[in-house]
């Protein structure tokens, strides 16, 4: 290819770029996804503000125990296992009904279903340990960061499984049209979302916190 | 009840009790006239549920200006509280009481006039601008606004019920913590902003998913208009930003109510991470606020100078890199923390550099303006008003930014006169040059000429009589929020600042005055053209007031400055045909999530804790009913179009 010619590709290639940022108001699915996205990141400020927090106020016990005494990483781990599952499924629900296979979407979002709530139930198993061994959310300032920032990630894990059952009614009772699956996308998006904050939890909070 | 109970309402004190009927008997009486008067079918169907961009940035505005009156009511009361309270004189307002004031004052002028008017105007212009029929998501908007409205609602409330947050408007803990602050002042606080802030955060996320994704065919990023710029840049630091005011306040809230120790004394506590928290989100909220202002200006500078902007790309390039850097100069709001001379070091650079590209915005202003053929309209006042005003405060907050004079002129008068300096003559003066701008396209007449001007003055001179002297004062010594003080040599400068007031309260009254005089006489002062400045961007192009659909068919943008370029090129007549639309229809969600909303934050601020279970679950359901709901929408098709854009040519061209 001469330089010409490259040169020739280039312009049509820009030329085509501009025609498309320039073709109007994008249509609907796109804008609704885009606006969500945008909530999420806003979302995920939210908690990078608690991460802060918890950075700052994870040494100060108060004469309190400390991570290492608290934490059991074999719980944990389970709990990472049931979420990063229920991410897999719910993707496999979301391919399942845009291909109309609406069997395979029920039991793909009852899997996820189970999965959130056995996540909820042991993080709420382990909530309720510790503050039985009086290391509650008022014991200290490392104590108030964690349930604050744990509890904040485990009352979206909530809404997320009322959102479930709402989503999936929908589905059941309208059939996958056009507005509902915007909607089923949405909830996809937060679902995964919710993973990607459990990450940083688990590195940042349990991992680090364990050593 | 929790702890409500009929000692809530301050009988034995006469000041908020006058005050509080006043309100109570204003709002009584409005209400009343629109019963009698039958205008609640209409008031529900075009107003209380409307989802049209313009309707609610109106609302948005009139919200502002009604707290206008209210914040500056607080602010002429500490004004003559200082004018007289020298020596041994103890003034005529309680110190428990001139702590509420500067508070609500604080909360009321930013949060609820500075912010909604700043919102209320990038909803009405923006999707104007951009050539499009609303914004992104039309029912979360009107959602928006009602939580805001909710808010102020609160705020207002704690007048009569209770009493507010005597913290000063950032509620610094550990005063504000529960061992402190033990009334129901701060909850009232936090609660209104928790339910506005989320408001103003959804206002976000709609304004930048619209200005990002719907756009009329041809409007590149480099065509649009600065205003939707400096909108986008606005939209996004809330985006940003909000979510760690509310985080932020939700850890407050949790240490008050469950007794958590984030920012206590005891219990490992740490006051400096709230502050350090909530200016992440203030320093960036000044901009926010300032952001849409110079939008507001460049708009106004380039209509009324007849010349493009100077340096558009320049102006785009400085408005993103106020963005940015409006996030890297937090800590230059308590250099005194004790971070370090390090520390101290960058964020006094970084907020040096942040004047650079707001000077590079002043010169693009002033090349806009030479050789232009300038018509000294209201709003171009205002805009020079502006310069001027600015520029001075920018040089007061520069020195402020050098660390070893902050170390002397932190807390005091001076730092008062200095953001006032930026925020009355900055987002203040853009705010009036916007009304003043946009009026006539919102409501189909101008505002009077003459008492626009009268207004601008007391403004102005008003302005410097006020605040100068607290500069002066601030360099004597003099700290802030003191009720009393013991100089007596510092008395003659508070009562000039006191004179400053009562002129700024005639500006205001003007500007009331200028509104009465322009309704009573619009018939008059018509603008059957949709263009009565001479405009240069789309939203002068259509009607005013535009249709609900804003355009009859969606204009084809080939240059920046779009609609002047097809004056130029002669492009305006009627379409042979047009296209049906579909717009969306009323959704009563966001009035009814906003009155639970506000029957949970009371409950809450009271400890009614059922009432606060029913106000929250009955929220909910509302969010359900708006999940499940299929979204309606009425069609107009091509014929309705067609007639209604053939009646306009006939207006506009009256051969």
């Amino acid at each position: 290819m001469t330089v010409q010619a490259a040169a020739t590709e280039f312009t049509d290639g820009s030329a085509q770029m501009t025609a498309a940022d320039g073709a109007g108001p994008a249509p609907v699915r796109i804008v609704v996804a885009y606006g969500f996205w945008i909530f999420l990141l806003s979302d995920i400020i939210m908690f990078s503000a608690l991460f802060a927090t918890y950075a700052v106020l994870s040494g100060r016990t108060a004469g309190g125990p400390g991570p290492h005494e608290l934490f059991e990483l074999r719980n944990v781990a389970i709990e990472t296992l049931c979420l990063l599952f229920s991410s897999y499924t719910c993707g496999l629900g979301l391919l399942a009904v845009e291909q109309r296979r609406m069997q395979y979407f029920y039991v793909a979002f009852g899997v996820t279903f189970a999965l959130g709530l056995s996540f909820l139930g042991l993080e709420l198993a382990e909530f309720s340990r510790m503050i039985a061994a009086g290391a509650g959310p008022s014991r200290s300032a490392f104590l108030s960061a964690f349930f604050s920032l744990v509890g904040l990630h485990g009352v979206h894990i909530t809404v997320g499984l009322i959102w479930i059952v709402f989503i999936t009614a929908q589905v059941a009772v309208r059939g996958p049209l056009d507005f509902v699956l915007r909607r089923l996308r949405c909830f996809s998006l937060f679902w995964h979302a919710l993973d990607i904050i459990w990450v940083a939890l688990l590195s940042l909070v349990y991992l680090m916190g364990a050593r | 009840m929790g702890k409500l109970s009929w000692s809530a309402i301050p009988f034995g004190q006469p000041i908020p009790m006058a005050a509080s009927l006043f309100v109570v008997i204003a709002i009584m009486s409005t209400l009343s006239l629109v019963t009698f008067k039958g205008w609640w079918p209409y008031l529900w169907r075009e107003w209380l549920t409307s989802v049209d961009h313009k309707r609610i940035g109106v609302m948005y505005v009139l919200l502002a200006l009604v707290l206008l009156l209210r914040g500056f009511i607080d602010a002429i009361m500490m004004r003559s509280q200082l004018a007289i309270a020298a020596g041994g004189a103890p003034g005529y307002l309680a110190p428990e009481h001139y702590d509420q004031i500067f508070s609500a004052h604080g909360t009321i002028m930013i949060f609820f006039m500075a912010m909604p008017f700043m919102v209320g105007l990038m909803n009405f212009v923006v999707p104007l601008q951009l050539g499009v029929r609303d914004v992104a998501f039309p029912v979360l908007n009107a959602v928006s606004f009602w939580l805001t409205a909710s808010g102020a609602l609160l705020v207002n409330i704690s007048l009569l019920v209770g009493e507010f947050a005597r913290t000063g408007w950032l509620a610094y803990p550990p005063l504000s913590e529960l061992q402190f602050s033990p009334g129901v002042g701060v909850d009232y606080y936090l609660w209104a902003l928790e339910i506005a802030g989320v408001g103003t955060l959804l206002a976000g996320i709609n304004l930048v998913t619209t200005i990002l994704k719907v756009r009329a065919p041809g409007m590149l990023y480099m065509r649009m208009p600065v205003f939707c710029w400096t909108a986008l840049a606005s939209n996004l630091l809330i985006v940003a930003a909000f979510p760690i005011l509310t985080a932020t306040l939700g850890m407050l809230l949790l240490d008050r109510y469950v007794g958590m120790h984030f920012f206590t004394n005891d219990g490992g506590g740490n006051a400096m991470l709230y502050f350090n928290l909530i200016w992440a989100w203030g320093h960036p909220e000044v901009y926010i606020l300032i952001l849409p202002a110079f939008g507001v200006f460049t708009e106004v500078i380039s209509t009324f100078a007849g010349k493009p902007i100077f340096g558009y790309r320049s102006m785009v390039l400085a408005t993103m890199a106020i963005f940015i850097l409006s996030f890297m100069v937090w800590l230059h709001h308590f250099f005194t923390m004790g971070a370090g001379a390090n520390v101290n070091a960058f964020f006094g650079l970084t907020t040096m550099i942040i004047a650079v590209p707001t000077g590079v915005k002043i010169f693009n202003w002033l090349f806009t303006l030479f050789q232009g053929r300038i018509r000294f309209e209201v709003p171009l006042m205002w805009a020079l008003g502006f310069m001027v005003t600015f520029v001075i405060g920018g040089m007061s907050g520069v020195l402020l930014a050098v660390p070893p004079a902050d170390f002397v002129l932190h807390n005091s008068l001076f730092l008062v006169a200095h953001f006032h300096n930026v925020i009355i003559g900055g987002v203040l003066f853009g705010a009036m040059a916007g009304y003043n701008f946009w009026f006539p396209k919102a409501f189909g007449f101008t505002l009077d000429r003459r008492l626009g001007l009268v207004s601008f003055w007391c403004w102005l001179i008003g302005f410097y009589l006020a605040f100068i002297p607290l500069y002066i004062l601030g360099l004597f010594g003099m700290t802030r929020r003191m009720q009393h003080y013991a100089d007596t040599s510092w008395q003659p400068y508070l009562i000039v600042a006191e004179v400053g007031a009562i002129v700024i309260l005639c500006g205001i009254i003007t500007t009331i005055l200028q509104l009465v005089v322009s309704i009573r006489s619009r018939a008059s002062r018509r603008d059957l053209t949709g263009d009565p400045w001479n405009g240069r961007t789309l939203e002068w192009s259509t009607t005013s007031p535009p249709p609900a659909y804003n355009f009859a068919a969606l204009p084809r943008v080939e240059s920046l400055d779009a609609f002047w370029d097809m004056k130029r090129k002669g492009r305006l007549g009627p379409l042979d045909r047009y296209e049906s639309i579909e717009m969306p229809t009323n959704s009563a969600n966001g009035f009814i999530t906003a009155f639970f909303a506000v029957i949970m934050g009371f409950a809450l601020i009271w400890h009614i804790w059922w009432m606060a279970i029913l106000g929250f679950v009955c929220a909910v359901l509302t969010l359900f009913a708006f999940g499940w709901s299929v979204r309606t929408e009425e069609t107009i098709s091509g014929e309705q179009l067609a007639l209604a854009e053939r009646a306009r040519q006939r207006t506009v061209e009256p051969t």
